[in-house]
Parts: structure tokens; sequence; C-alpha cells
């Protein structure tokens, strides 16, 4: 017995010895090859449902698309506010404005005098795209890939299978072949609908292509969009293409710099439209084939997905220029060097928080977001509220990077509804001040100290910073529900909420016509018991008028449809804006974009004659003082109607570490990954230090193990050396 | 037999029928084919063409259940419900509402749940098999006592809680494995470890008190006291005779979860990130993917009639009076 104790603790000494000679780390969740190794280890919670750039919009899929697609045009990686430059394109492209007859219009020109733009657009000569067995030709100038018979699919079974690779130059064609694609039948692109209004034919192209669909041969199933002319776009040379649009539409810029508009060859869609690689799920929507500076090599989207240097990419270069504070930041070291920095990102699937944010402590997440469970390890506020890392985070070189969204989450008021939007002038009236009352009584202020741990600042407005149009300090706050006071706003006292309340007809809450206490109904998607705070805090905030809210939870496809008959009271909703302009803010209040009647993106069903006419003036406008002048008024307009309960901005906070350089936030521009830069060696460093295994446990848990057999050992013997009758 | 496989495999249509019917009741009492339709193509710019365009791609725009419209059997046939349900019997699943074909799916994500459904159910066996015939050795002593105190505490803890403690412990404070992700091959053995023994840790409460209870009860028959009368050893005894004829309700319980040991944890899978088909049925459920959930729980109840076909077989095996006909 004690030679064996002793053999089996020399065995547990010699395997814990051994094991802690290996510079490997136990738990490290990726291949020892790759120790080292210029790679961004990222993360992903959610699979993302396509690639094909017509089709993807969500954020997680554009975190890929953004980084293989190149449109014409991107945004400044460095400059705020948000500044569009060339991508593929030589030069931003000059819109020239004509009118109904055809005839050329000055720059100046009256919105309502343009009938049609037209953009032309060069693209630079020399780009390439990445190396894809689309473009493969055999010896006699066939295509080796576009007729797979059944043998040679049998050994196909993921897009890295194929033998063969090659590439082509980039042409204005393929970026008039993708215009074209947002008509295809067989795909449904979001943005289809918008851009039907505005590039010219397109919604006859859509008919037309709809009807070559259905008399195509039922062993073609490639359809040759090359065949069929669409008269909003022209090929002008080898790599000039214009695209022409119904009036003046100065936004439409921004949508070059989205992939939607990125160049698709013919060759890939001709090549995934075979049926056997459909069968096995190798299509465009899982498959991209771009030109920018990465490509995806692997794509497991349950697991992991992997993106690597494309080597045909184009020469760019990390922007020279940018805000003062980048130089002192660090951000301009990298100055002139040719982009991308970082070979290969390897994205990981992670549905859960936990393991997240344990693997990032870990250092095998480069940056991770911050969960609310893990917001004060991570986070603590000082001074003025500024916001910084802990001393444990500091002490592992994690370092905060906060930036505020272009985006505003809301408290919508409807207004077809009687009692909140008012069916005549008097209850129209009498509803204005029961919103303005509400508006001072939610404390917005407390909600994100409370909810969102500081991360937000409060709405004034539906604009957020950072957006042309968006006023800081005393001329931008609301009238309505703050004083300005010393140097910072106040809201107002429940005293004039109170008033307003009395002058809208329920004094103290009651119903000056009925004598019944007013009940309002807030309707949620609501899930979580964080979110059973949240609705405690929101009828605490009500109470305070002695208003009694009545929460309608429901679940999200209930709520939607709510909202779309417009049968919803009160509830809340948020926007991610598309571009970095005021119209696609203010576009949510403007009355023909009522959801109720015509399917629109304004929730709140509010329609104010002078507010839409201003809208329409100001969305065409360039920015300068006359469209601030007018913005003023229009956002002055919305304060007093109170549609909103404007709510806040939130803000992201970011955590990277010591070794991930170049970041510089933000959620309009999403193709950064090319900008990034890591410090593989020193990660290496800290990963060993800070995993090394730890050993007692084995131990102890052995030791416990041993302890607890020699009882049963002994009992045992004792029951086997028993005897039934034992002799007196 | 074989008569009587057969005879069982019929009886399993209109039960298959009846999941299928009820599953897409279910689903479309929460869900309309117009919000399908809005979650796949998004939330933002979604026009009302858009979305009828979507539902006329995948055959959503037909009547749920009765075509009014349609003429004699035209009436049934021409609806979702027999469209989506009919193929299934013949193993198409057809595509899910992102476009890729769930067979595929499903076959790729076999694997990982086998991983690590397969070492829980054989080692997990083993131990509580070992462990509950341990009590009823020592049964009436401390052994047997702190054992069954030790059960029920493990059985009162919910199996988050076994989930987190032990990516804290294990991978977090002392850094022996990752704390979540997935490999091939034999690279994939350092992500099962924690997960395994977690699924193991997380049933035993439950499978050992079972166990002892079986065991205990054949304690009590007759032909145990014939065997000690006849002078044998408690061991003998008990890892010789008892524990052969505790096989038939031990099977009852095993055999019958062996065929969904396929369909993987919900749970272990999403806190892993193990890409098996639980975590792909949570993520079908979140994303109202309709094709997918029908064929997973269709999946489901078919693999669980094979179990239990599986389990009146084995009978046949334990226990020789047992006769199938």
């Amino acid at each position: 017995m004690k030679i064996s104790l002793i053999k089996f603790w020399l065995l547990i000494a010699i395997i814990v010895q051994l094991a802690a000679c290996g510079e490997y780390s136990w738990n490290n969740p990726y291949a020892a090859s790759d120790a080292g190794k210029n790679i961004l280890y990222s993360v992903f919670s959610e699979r993302p449902k396509h690639l094909d750039p017509v089709q993807s919009y969500s954020s997680n899929e554009i975190q890929f698309t953004a980084q293989i697609y190149e449109p014409p045009l991107q945004y400044h990686y460095l400059k705020r506010p948000f500044v569009l430059i060339p991508a593929t394109a030589e030069k931003i492209p000059v819109v020239k404005y004509f009118d109904a007859e055809g005839n050329q219009l000055p720059d100046e020109a009256h919105s309502d005098d343009i009938a049609y733009s037209i953009y032309e657009i060069s693209i630079k000569p020399g780009i390439s795209f990445q190396p894809h067995p689309a473009f493969v030709m055999d010896e006699q100038g066939n295509w080796l890939y576009h007729v797979l018979s059944e043998d040679a699919l049998t050994s196909i079974f993921k897009l890295s299978d194929f033998s063969y690779a090659d590439t082509r130059e980039l042409e204005a064609e393929d970026y008039v072949y993708q215009v074209k694609r947002l008509a295809h039948p067989r795909l449904h692109s979001p943005i289809y609908g918008l851009m039907a209004d505005y590039i010219v034919g397109l919604k006859d192209y859509a008919v037309k292509l709809k009807h070559a669909e259905q008399n195509r041969p039922e062993d073609e199933t490639y359809l040759d969009l090359r065949k069929y002319q669409l008269e909003g776009i022209q090929l002008i040379d080898k790599y000039t293409y214009s695209i022409k649009i119904h009036g003046k539409y100065p936004q439409f810029l921004y949508w070059l710099a989205m992939p939607f508009f990125a160049p698709i060859p013919w060759e890939a869609d001709r090549f995934y439209s075979q049926p056997g690689l459909v069968q096995k799920n190798i299509t465009l929507d899982w498959y991209p084939v771009g030109t920018g500076p990465y490509m995806l090599t692997e794509n497991d989207p349950n697991l992991r997905m992997v993106l690597e240097k494309n080597p045909n990419f184009r020469d760019e270069y990390y922007p020279a220029n940018g805000m003062s504070e980048d130089e002192k930041n660090g951000l301009l070291e990298d100055a002139g060097k040719k982009l991308p920095f970082i070979d290969k990102v390897v994205y990981t699937r992670e549905k859960e928080s936990i393991p997240r944010w344990n693997k990032f402590l870990q250092g095998y997440y480069d940056a991770t977001g911050i969960g609310s469970d893990s917001f004060d390890q991570a986070v603590q506020l000082v001074g003025q509220g500024e916001a910084t890392v802990t001393r444990e985070m500091e002490e592992q070189g994690i370092r905060l990077e906060t930036t505020v969204a272009v985006s505003t989450y809301y408290m919508g008021f409807n207004m077809l509804d009687p009692v909140v939007g008012g069916r005549d002038d008097r209850e129209r009236e009498s509803a204005r001040k029961l919103r303005q009352a509400i508006s001072i009584a939610v404390d917005y202020e407390e909600f994100i100290s409370i909810f969102a741990n500081g991360r937000g600042i409060p709405a004034q407005s539906p604009i957020s910073p950072g957006i042309f149009g968006y006023r800081d300090g005393r001329a931008g706050i609301n009238p309505i529900v703050y004083d300005w006071i010393g140097d910072q706003p106040q809201r107002k006292s429940i005293k004039a909420a109170k008033a307003l309340l009395a002058e809208a007809g329920y004094p103290n809450g009651i119903d000056r016509k009925t004598g019944a206490p007013l009940i309002l109904y807030f309707d949620v998607t609501a899930r979580s018991s964080e979110d059973r705070s949240k609705l405690d805090w929101m009828r605490k905030q009500f109470q305070k008028l002695n208003i009694q809210l009545v929460v309608r939870s429901t679940d999200y496809n209930r709520f939607q449809d709510k909202i779309r008959k417009g049968n919803a009271q009160i509830f809340e909703w948020g926007w991610n804006a598309d571009y970095p302009d005021p119209e696609n803010f203010l576009f949510l209040l403007y009355g023909p974009q009522r959801k109720v009647g015509n399917s629109g993106e304004n929730a709140v069903n509010y329609n104010n004659n002078e507010y839409n006419q201003l809208f329409e003036k100001m969305k065409n406008m360039e920015n300068g003082s006359e469209r601030q002048l007018i913005i003023d008024r229009m956002v002055e307009i919305l304060r007093y109607d109170a549609p909103w309960l404007w709510g806040y901005h939130p803000k992201d906070y970011g955590l990277y570490h010591s070794w991930y350089q170049n970041v510089k936030p933000n959620r309009i521009s999403n193709n950064n990954l090319k900008y990034f830069k890591i410090d593989a060696n020193l990660r290496e460093a800290k990963r060993q230090e800070w995993n090394r295994p730890v050993f007692w446990p084995i131990a102890l848990i052995s030791f416990i193990l041993v302890i607890s057999i020699i009882p049963a050992v002994r009992a045992f013997r004792r029951h086997e050396s028993s005897v039934a009758i034992r002799a007196v | 037999m074989l008569s009587y496989i057969i005879r069982r495999l019929f009886y399993a249509v209109p039960i298959l029928i009846g999941v299928n019917l009820l599953t897409f009741t279910l689903f479309f009492v929460v869900n309309t084919p117009d919000d399908m339709a809005r979650m796949q193509l998004g939330i933002k710019y979604v026009t009302p063409e858009a979305i009828e365009k979507w539902k006329v791609e995948r055959g959503y725009d037909k009547p749920l259940l009765f075509n009014s419209e349609a003429e004699k059997l035209g009436k049934l046939t021409n609806t979702i419900f027999f469209e989506k349900s009919i193929s299934m019997f013949v193993f198409e699943f057809g595509r899910s509402d992102d476009g890729r074909d769930i067979a595929r799916e499903i076959k790729s994500r076999m694997m990982p749940s086998l991983a690590i459904a397969l070492p829980v159910f054989v080692v997990g066996l083993l131990v509580y098999i070992t462990f509950a015939l341990l009590m009823v050795f020592f049964r009436a002593t401390y052994i047997d006592f702190w054992g069954v105190v030790l059960c029920v505490a493990l059985m009162s803890i919910s199996s988050l809680f076994y989930i987190i403690v032990g990516q804290f412990l294990v991978s977090k404070l002392w850094h022996w494995v990752p704390i979540s992700g997935y490999g091939t091959g034999l690279d994939a053995t350092k992500f099962l470890v924690l997960p395994v023994l977690i699924g193991i840790i997380t049933s035993a409460g439950s499978h050992i008190r079972w166990y002892r209870t079986i065991f205990l009860e054949e304690m009590n028959k007759e032909y145990v006291r014939t065997a000690r009368a006849k002078g044998l050893s408690e061991r003998i005894v008990l890892f010789r005779h008892v524990l052969k004829n505790a096989l038939i309700p031990i099977l009852t319980g095993a055999v019958v979860v062996v065929p969904l040991l396929f369909l993987g944890s919900l749970l272990v899978e999403s806190f892993f990130g193990i890409p098996g088909l639980g975590s792909y049925t949570i993520d079908a459920i979140n994303s109202q993917d309709f094709a997918i959930v029908r064929a997973m729980v269709f999946l489901g109840s078919m693999l669980y009639i094979v179990g239990l076909i599986l389990t009146d077989i084995s009978y046949t095996f334990v226990d020789p009076r047992i006769r199938l006909t």
C-alpha cells in the first residue's frame, strides 16, 4: 500500500513537471503553430445570414463584407466629422444635374428644377480581384469551373477544394453588374425599394428580369444580367460608369461607400449559379469574391470565420493626417505605410458573454465590448464622470476606447392615438402638453446612470453628436425639458411638468372630463429580469405625475405588428444611422414616411406640414449655414411637438489589449480592419504570463480522492472478513 | 421480431404526422409568414412587395392548413402544412430560410454534438452504475448516507451553475483547458474534457439515486437470498447477480436516449461554443426559421421512436423470457 501511494505521488509529480516544461499554455484555444503570428483574434455572437453584398445589411454581416468588398468610396479613418474619400474610385464623383428635357443645369440649380442627377465614377486601373476559381480558364480559353460535371462535384465540399484559382482586373462593368443585381429576381436586397425610387429605370428593370427569369430554359440556371440594359446605369469605358438618379439626392454618395455598390464579377455569379454548388451550400452568399484587403478563407459560421490578407490587394496607405488628438494618441505613427497590417483575422463564435469576457482577460481575444455583468470589473468613473479602466485592467495593460454612436434610442408617442396624439385640434393641443409633461418627468439622466452604466448622453433631438446639424452646449438644449443653469442643462422640475399636465386637462393625473385617473399604455418586448427593473423604473417616472402606466408586454413580432398598424400608444424604439447626414435621422419624423398607410420608417406617424416642407428643402442641401438654420427650425418644431421623448444617444465602450494598435472606433465606416495593427510577440509573452497552469488543485483533488477511498477500502475489507455468526 | 419492428414503424407514421401538426400549429400561432419574412429581410427599408416576394419564393403565400380556393384534394395538399411536411418523410428537409441546405447542416453538426454526448453517456453510465453499486454495497453505513446526501445536493443545483463554476475554476483560475471552443481530431480533446465532465456531474445526482433504488429493490428479491444462502460473498452477489437482473430498468432509461444523443445539448453547446445540433436548434428558434425548427422536431420525434424500438429489442437480449411478436 505504501509503495503504491509513493508511486502514485511520483507519477503526479512527473506529469506536473512535464507539463510545466512546455511553453504552450494548456488553456490556449488556438493551434500551437499560430503562436506569435500576426493574427488578430476577434469574436462574433450571431452567425451572419448573408455575405452577398446586395443582401447583407446587418452589423454582424458587414464586419466581414466591408473587409472583402470595396465600393467606390470610403470614409476617412481618422477625420471627424466623417469625410468621404475615394476607395477604388479615382476621385469623389462630381454630380451633374439635368432638367426633364435632358439639359444640363448649373450646380446651384434649385432642386425643384432638377429632374435627374448623374454621378460619373472612374475607378483606378490595375486593381485585381482576390484569387478565385471562378476566374480560372483552361489552355483553350474555356472557363474551367463554370460548367461542373457531377463527377467533378463529388470531391468538392467547400470553395478551397478547387485546385486552381485565378484573378482578373477590376472593371467598371463589375460595378454596373452589381447595381443591376439590386433588382435580381432571386435576391432580396434590403435597399431595392429605396433605390427603385432613385435609380432611373430600376423598377422596370426588376420587371424585365422577372420576365426573363420566368422564361429561362430549365437547364440554364444563370441569369446573365449583362444581356439586359438598365437605363439608370451606363458603362462609359473600361474604367468608368455613370449612375443616373431621379431628382437631387446628395446622400447618394454615402450609399456609394456601402457594400451594396461594391463590384461583383459576372464570372462569380455564373460560377455560383451551378445547381451542384448551390446544393453543397457553395454560393455567393457564403463565399464572397472581392477586391478588398481581406478574403474569406474559412467559413464555418457555427464555429469560426477566417479572413486572410488578399495577395492581390491594391496599394493603399495609412492616412497621413487626421484630427489634432490623433497624433497624441499615436494614431499617426504608421502614416504612409502600406495597408493592411494584419495577416489573418480569426473570428470565433462566442454566444455567451461569460466565456467571451474571460477569454479576453486571458489574452485570447484582442478586444471586447463590455457587458453589464462585467462593467464594474472593467470600468470606473473618475473626476467629472469620466470613464476609465479599473486598476485590475490597467495592470493588464488594457485600455478603454469610447465613442458616441450615431444612434438614438427614444420613447415614441403614437400620434394616431386619441390620448397621446389627438384626433382634433383641441385634443392635439392637450396631447402635446401631455407629451411635454411626460418628457420632463421621465428622467433619462437617471436611466443612463442606472441601466446603461453611464454609457450614453441624453438626447436633445433626434440628431446624434458628430452629425451635421447637432448643436452642443446651451444652443443645443431642448428648452421644453431643460433650463440652462450655470454651465449645464438642468431638467425642469416636476412642478413644471405637473403644470403642463394640468393644462393638458389632467390635473394631478386625473382626467378633468371624466374624473378618472389617467392611464397610459406602454408597449414593450420585455423578456429579461433587467427589463422588469426598467419597466418598474418607467412606472415610477409616470407615477411622479400620478399617471398610471400599464405595461403591455408582447413578443417582438406582435410588437412590430402593433407599430405597423398604429395600435401602440407609447413604445421604445431606436435607430442606427446608415450614413452621417441629418437627413437620415430627421426623415424618421417626415410625414410621408409614416408607418401606418405608407409603410415608412416614421414609427410614431408624426405629420407636421411645416416640418415636412422644411425636410424636403433640407434633404437636398449641401451642409452650410443655410442648412443649419433649417435644421434648427425643424428641431425646434419637433421639441415643441414632442412626438418622441428624446431618450439618449448610446456610447460605445470597447476594451483593447496593449498589443492592439491604431484603433479609432466608430460605427459609420466598417472597413477599418486594414488599419489595425497587432504586436504579436507582446501578446504571446502576456498570454504565457497570464495562463500558467495552476498545479496545486491537482494535488489537492488527488489527495481528497485518496483520503476518501481509504475508509471505503477499510470498510470493504471489514465487510468481507466479517462472519454471520461469531462463536462465543 | 421483424414483423414487430415493421408494425412499430407503421405506428410511428401517425405519431410523426401528429408531432408535425403540433409543431406547425404552435409555430404559426406565434409567427406568421410575414414575421418570418421580416426577420429574414431585416428591419430597415422592408417594403410589403419584398415581403410578398419572399413568401412566394418559399411557398409561404399559401393558406396554412386548408385551401378553400383549391379543388378536391388540393384543399389539403395546396397548403403550407402539406407542402412543408410531406418531404420530411423521405428525409428531404429542404433549405433554411437563409438558403442553406438543412440536411447538410445537420450532417456537419451531428459529430460535434456526438463528441460531447457520447462520452457523457458512456462514461456517465459507468460512473453512475459504479457509484450506485458502491452505495448499495455499503448500504446503511455512513458512506451510503453521505452518498445520498451528495446526490441530493448535486440534483438541487442548476446545470448552469456547474457550467459557470466549472469554467471559472478549471479554465479561468487553474488554466487547465480552454474556456470554450471546438477543434477537429485530437485537437478537440482539450475542448471536450470540461463539458464532458460537467455533463457527467450534472446528471450524476439523479442517475445514481435512481440506479441505487433499482439495485436496492433487487437486493430484497428471493434469488439474492438464495445466493447468499449458498455462501456467495456480497461482492459476487452484487456484481454478478443483482447487476445482471437490474439491467432491464437501466436499459429502459439508457437505450431510449441513445438516438437522441445526436441532437446535442442546448445549454452546454451554447456555453462551450460547440457547433452542434443543440446550438443549431436554438439559433433557428431565435431567428424564427421554421424550416429548421420543423426538421429538428421531426428528427427528434423520429429518433425518440427509434429509441423506444431499440429499448424493446434490447429487452430480448437481457431477459430471455421476453419475445417480440
